[in-house]
């Protein structure tokens, strides 16, 4: 438990004496609320959409979760290459904590990342439906945020170096990223486009988030949220399995 | 010859691919004894002892540490020793003591002696008025010099110090040797290093073993090896059971293209 509460600091300190670089990544989700927000806003309205910030800002939160907790995971490729990580393997500490710590820690950065952008929606006029699901829409949040920093962390300890990054961007996060809902709505694509997406993890998340933030909540989301919860497990315990086998 | 033996190795190899780093090795170590690996560079020292602290699979062979498999009792190895790196491993991004906290805390030093004991070490290594300062600010010298305090925060059974003393002035290098000597009398810790520099080995070690293209050529006291080989320094013994040449050190490339790597991509 302390092991876990440790690198969970760990993770938090660097997050902050980088904030600068950090804050640096909102750039992107930024960049596509208000790119697509009011560039597309006018067309969704017409066709009868209604107003589309409202429709994205859940998504472009998401977005937001799922690229930090991408980020974080993969940390723990440099700290391979640091060294550091050595000094945390040879720990008399268990593999799932080492797991759970890093990606907690991991998490907690994105999560906070994906608050940030929340309030730019708010700013540029995004207005939550029922302010009582905030909370539940924070859990949404968080889990999206764990279920990817757990997923890039796992695949991580596979790594050796950052080369594999920009592949494991473009073939894995961004088609999960455009399939998942978040900035259009996917019941009106092809049959075959909307059973992929299905199989995406990142769909419930968004799918809950939206439902919290801008819907009445629906019994679809108690779904969500377990799907989102037994993935996340599933991956814990896949990536403690990972750690056991990690030689540096 | 029926002392307690705390590291038994027998017919351990390593292979990368189809190259042999470590070839059939075999050696034990007395418990509270000091035991000291020599060898050119690339001969296999920092791939057995990745071996023997659960960091790396052997190809072949058996091990105990401490009585246990570091291949199918890890967590009860980890629980028996300590380890000074060759290579760096601290977080740079974080103070010199968060750091030692980090690891007092991963190490179950309890709460109420672990400031206590780190700020012990850290005077001891003579960096108190530095604690608080990140890492990326330290030169090579004191960041050795930390690396060996967070080795020594908890007192281990076993400590194994990968060229512990490499990039240490002369006084560093006494001071550290001096307090590891009285670990090892005081708590009967066993000491398992690495080094290139022979008269530490000898003023230290009860017993050396020479590796060599990962093959033990020769083990015992500095003396027997000194006698052996008909020299009159251990310097002496270790060039001629070792030969003259120069090796050409693959073991570096690859580490410090993955450094060189991370260091492109700009983040620390
Ligand atoms: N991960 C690896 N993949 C391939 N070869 C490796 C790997 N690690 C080590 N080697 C090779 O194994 C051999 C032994 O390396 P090792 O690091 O054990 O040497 P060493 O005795 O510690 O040398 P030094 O005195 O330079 O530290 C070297 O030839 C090195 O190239
Ligand atoms: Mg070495």
């Amino acid at each position: 438990m302390k092991a876990v509460y440790i690198m969970w600091l760990r993770q938090l300190k660097r997050y902050w004496r980088s904030r600068g670089r950090m804050i640096g990544f909102l750039g992107q989700p930024i960049l596509f609320l208000i790119a697509l927000g009011f560039g597309f806003g006018p067309i969704y309205k017409a066709a009868g959409g209604g107003d589309y910030i409202q429709f994205i800002a859940p998504g472009i939160i998401a977005m937001t979760a799922l690229f930090s907790g991408m980020f974080s995971g993969m940390e723990v490729v440099w700290d391979k290459q640091f060294g550091f990580l050595k000094e945390t393997l040879v720990a008399p500490v268990s593999r799932v904590s080492i797991m759970v710590g890093k990606t907690l820690g991991g998490a907690t950065v994105a999560t906070i990342q994906g608050i940030i952008v929340f309030i730019v929606c708010l700013i540029i006029g995004f207005r939550p439906m029922n302010l009582i699901y905030l909370p539940m829409a924070f859990v949404f949040l968080f889990l999206i945020a764990f279920l990817f920093t757990a997923l890039a962390t796992a695949v991580a300890s596979k790594l050796e170096d950052m080369q594999a990054f920009p592949v494991i961007m473009n073939f894995i996060i961004m088609p999960l990223f455009f399939l998942s809902g978040a900035l259009f709505p996917l019941n009106n694509f092809p049959r075959p486009i909307y059973i992929v997406s299905k199989f995406n993890p990142l769909s419930y998340g968004v799918n809950g988030l939206r439902m919290t933030l801008t819907e009445v909540i629906k019994f679809g989301a108690v779904f969500d949220f377990l799907i989102l919860l037994i993935l996340s497990g599933l991956i814990v315990a896949i990536g403690s399995y990972l750690f056991s086998n990690v030689e540096v | 010859m029926n002392k307690e033996k705390i590291i038994e190795v027998k017919s351990l190899s390593k292979k990368f691919d189809s190259f042999t780093a470590v070839d059939n090795i075999s050696f034990e170590v007395e418990k509270g004894s000091v035991f000291a690996f020599l060898g050119p560079n690339g001969a296999g020292k920092t791939t057995t002892i990745r071996m023997l602290t659960t960091l790396l699979k052997p190809t072949k062979g058996s091990i105990k540490v401490n009585g246990f498999d570091p291949v199918s009792e890890k967590n009860n190895v980890r629980n028996s020793f300590g380890i000074v790196f060759q290579d760096p491993s601290l977080d740079n991004e974080l103070t010199a003591y968060e750091n030692l906290v980090f690891h007092s805390v991963l190490y179950h030093v309890p709460k109420e002696m672990r400031k206590e004991r780190i700020d012990s070490m850290i005077k001891f290594v003579g960096l108190f008025d530095r604690k608080d300062d990140y890492i990326k600010t330290f030169s090579g010298g004191m960041k050795r010099r930390l690396e060996i305090a967070r080795g020594l925060i908890h007192h281990p059974k076993i400590l194994f110090l990968d060229e512990p003393t490499l990039g240490l002035d002369p006084q560093t290098r006494n001071h550290v040797w001096n307090y590891i000597k009285e670990l090892n009398k005081k708590e009967r810790m066993t000491v398992f290093f690495t080094t290139h520099y022979m008269e530490e080995a000898e003023k230290m070690a009860d017993r050396i073993a020479i590796i060599d293209h990962g093959k033990i050529v020769k083990i015992g006291t500095g003396k027997e090896l000194k006698k052996e080989t008909k020299t009159d320094s251990l310097e002496m013994a270790f060039l001629k059971l070792t030969g003259h040449e120069i090796r050409d050190d693959e073991s570096t490339t690859k580490k410090e293209r993955m450094r060189i790597t991370g260091k492109m991509w700009g983040t620390r």
